[in-house]
């Protein structure tokens, strides 16, 4: 089976991508998180249905 | 958009993906959102806040991103955007798109959480604004390009007031305003330095189209026009006597820096007649923040 054979570097800055990708994500994660929090205590929860 | 030619050079970096960001526009677009919010009326709140301005720095940079996606043929041709991570190489143009996408729909999503459907919507408006009427369709249809299409850099203060208010009103759209009339002597002090390659990228910009000497005179009437417009907070009682005092300062030396491009032969191809140009390009910048830093200091602080 052939496929593009990646060089050393090109291995290292793909992990390095990867990393970032999910540090990324995991930001974005926390951020949810965090806005959550906020727009419970301010009070969202006890809207009317 | 014309096919790129992809030659690898070197694995991208993650500067790379962060220069597709275009981090010094973004870096002004920040300040006056973050001002934006700061001014608007209402208690806030710092978690709030920071989603907020956070969301737009995003969606710039992937307005940013999607406008390099595009423009990568124009980008190759010119010095100033020929090593763009794009036509250097080192990333691939569908990359860049991914990205832009990716970073929309991320940004517009937090700004909803954080600052509800107004503030989403304008800021989704906006890279829509950016990454589809301006470069895909005006930048290379018309020399009024750069004045349709700096609405979407004028806007962030408007988003930032509608996330905290959850409403606008007439101050951010001043403010809107200012950043707007700003855009066109600012951008076409730039235009007359580099007038070179955007013929040769044939982007129809004021100086390839009208010539050096209209672009000088758009240039110093939309000063004229800026200066006693960025007194109007004052007028309206939004902001003080600090501000008043840069406004008036700040404007008067704008207009005399521009009155020099006038008077210059700035942009007719001798680089050493282009230093009004530049000049009233430097401080346009600082211009901008002071105005912003001013109102920032005065209402946002208390």
């Amino acid at each position: 089976m052939s496929g593009v054979i990646l060089t050393p570097e090109e291995l290292a800055a793909r992990r390095r991508r990867n990393l970032f990708i999910a540090l990324a994500v995991g930001a974005f994660v926390v951020l949810v998180f965090a806005i959550t929090l906020t727009q419970l205590q301010a009070g969202v929860l006890e809207r009317p249905l | 958009m014309a096919v790129v030619d992809i030659t690898h050079t070197r694995p991208a970096s993650a500067s790379d993906y962060i220069a597709l960001l275009k981090p010094r526009v973004m870096s002004l677009v920040v300040f006056t959102g973050f001002v934006g919010y700061m001014v608007a009326p209402g208690q806030g709140d710092a978690v709030l806040g920071f989603a907020a301005v956070l969301s737009i720095a995003v969606a710039a940079g992937a307005a940013g991103a999607l406008n390099m996606w595009y423009d990568a043929d124009i980008d190759a041709v010119m010095s100033r955007t020929r090593s763009r991570p794009i036509p250097a190489g080192r990333v691939p143009g569908e990359e860049a798109l991914m990205l832009g996408l990716t970073l929309s729909a991320l940004s517009v999503v937090t700004m909803y959480l954080a600052g509800g459907l107004l503030a989403a919507g304008l800021l989704a408006f906006t890279i829509f604004f950016y990454a589809v009427v301006y470069t895909m369709w005006l930048k290379r249809s018309t020399p009024q390009n750069i004045v349709i299409g700096g609405l979407s850099g004028a806007l962030p203060p408007a988003i930032a007031w509608a996330a905290k208010t959850g409403a606008l009103a007439l101050d951010p759209l001043i403010l809107v305003a200012i950043i707007f009339m700003w855009t066109p002597p600012h951008f076409w002090a730039l235009s007359l330095i580099s007038h070179k390659d955007y013929a040769a990228a044939r982007v129809p910009m004021l100086p390839v189209t009208h010539g050096a000497k209209s672009t000088r005179i758009h240039v110093f009437i939309y000063s004229l026009l800026l200066a006693p417009l960025a007194l109007t907070p004052v007028l309206t009682g939004f902001s003080g006597m600090i501000y008043g005092v840069a406004a008036t300062l700040g404007g008067a030396f704008f207009v005399f820096l521009a009155w020099r491009v006038l008077c210059s032969r700035a942009g007719e191809g001798d680089a050493a007649q282009d230093k009004p140009a530049r000049d009233l390009f430097g401080f346009s910048i600082l211009y901008l923040f002071a105005l912003f830093a001013t109102l920032l200091v005065e209402r946002g602080f208390g």
